[in-house]
């Protein structure tokens, strides 16, 4: 058999549309871990996952404990979706995966966009997004580079063995 | 298992140039392997090599967060030391397995 060609990855763009606390980590590990291997990163925060950059809310992030049927005890036993929605359950779970997550050295968010930044990955925000949302670009963490549009998102999608992730 | 003469000297490698046995590193095979993956070894790097030697002899894991808060690099510099893979490139140039670590 022909021994097949192989085309490495060399740039990813990585989109974030949601700020549950799980898809705003998977959208910074997959981009860290790219950074990690010398590929060139940048992310695109959308609609609710502007929270994720925006200074107020980022570092307060929550896991969802409603319609969430992956959610376990920590026994294993399945979680009731009534018993999530009570008062202070979802604080609880959150502060709970926090405390997971430090433990595998995952860093708060702030520090973990600041990471990809200083091995040279890009962050930004969307320009539809924020002016929906009213944010300008002193809401949002100085990592941020730009508040861009879908055009000038795709305009950074050239070049041979780009990929776009939507997380 | 292969073996590999660097700086002179028989060292056991693996497939990927990844030092087998980590006591057999010295300064000189840092050097060389150093050469191969076109960076030129300062102090600086040196430093940072002996951080990771230690960190793993201990049994300890690995992050660029870890080495971002050891003292004597931050991220941003431990990138500019061994750019590209910095993560990956240390640990060959520091004698020591390549990490398992995704963060």
């Amino acid at each position: 058999m022909e021994k097949e060609k192989k085309h490495p990855l060399k740039k990813i763009l990585l989109i974030c549309s949601k700020a549950n606390l799980e898809d705003v980590y998977a959208a910074l590990v997959m981009a860290n871990g790219a950074v990690m291997e010398g590929i060139e990163t940048k992310m695109f925060f959308t609609f609710f996952g502007l929270d994720a950059i925006t200074k107020k809310t980022m570092n307060k992030l929550h896991t969802a404990t409603v319609g969430n049927p992956a959610m376990r005890m920590p026994g294993g036993l399945p979680f009731p979706t009534l018993l999530g929605g009570l008062p202070g359950v979802e604080a609880g779970v959150t502060t709970m995966m926090k405390k997971e997550m430090e433990k595998l050295d995952m860093p708060p968010v702030d520090e973990f966009l600041e990471l990809i930044e200083a091995g040279g990955g890009e962050v930004y925000a969307c320009k539809l997004a924020a002016d929906m949302f009213k944010l300008k670009k002193e809401d949002f963490h100085e990592t941020v580079k730009d508040i861009i549009t879908v055009g000038d998102l795709y305009a950074m999608c050239d070049g041979e063995g780009t990929q776009i992730v939507f997380t | 298992m292969a073996t590999k003469t660097i700086a002179g000297v028989n060292i056991n490698v693996n497939e990927e140039g990844y030092l087998t046995d980590p006591s057999e590193w010295t300064r000189e095979v840092a050097t060389e392997i150093a050469k191969e993956e076109g960076i030129e070894l300062t102090d600086k790097h040196f430093e940072v090599l002996e951080f990771i030697r230690n960190k793993v002899m201990n049994g300890e894991g690995l992050t660029i967060r870890g080495i971002g808060k050891s003292g004597i690099v931050d991220a941003k510099t431990f990138y500019q030391l061994f750019p590209g893979a910095p993560l990956k490139k240390a640990t060959k140039i520091a004698g020591v397995p390549k990490p398992v670590s995704c963060i």
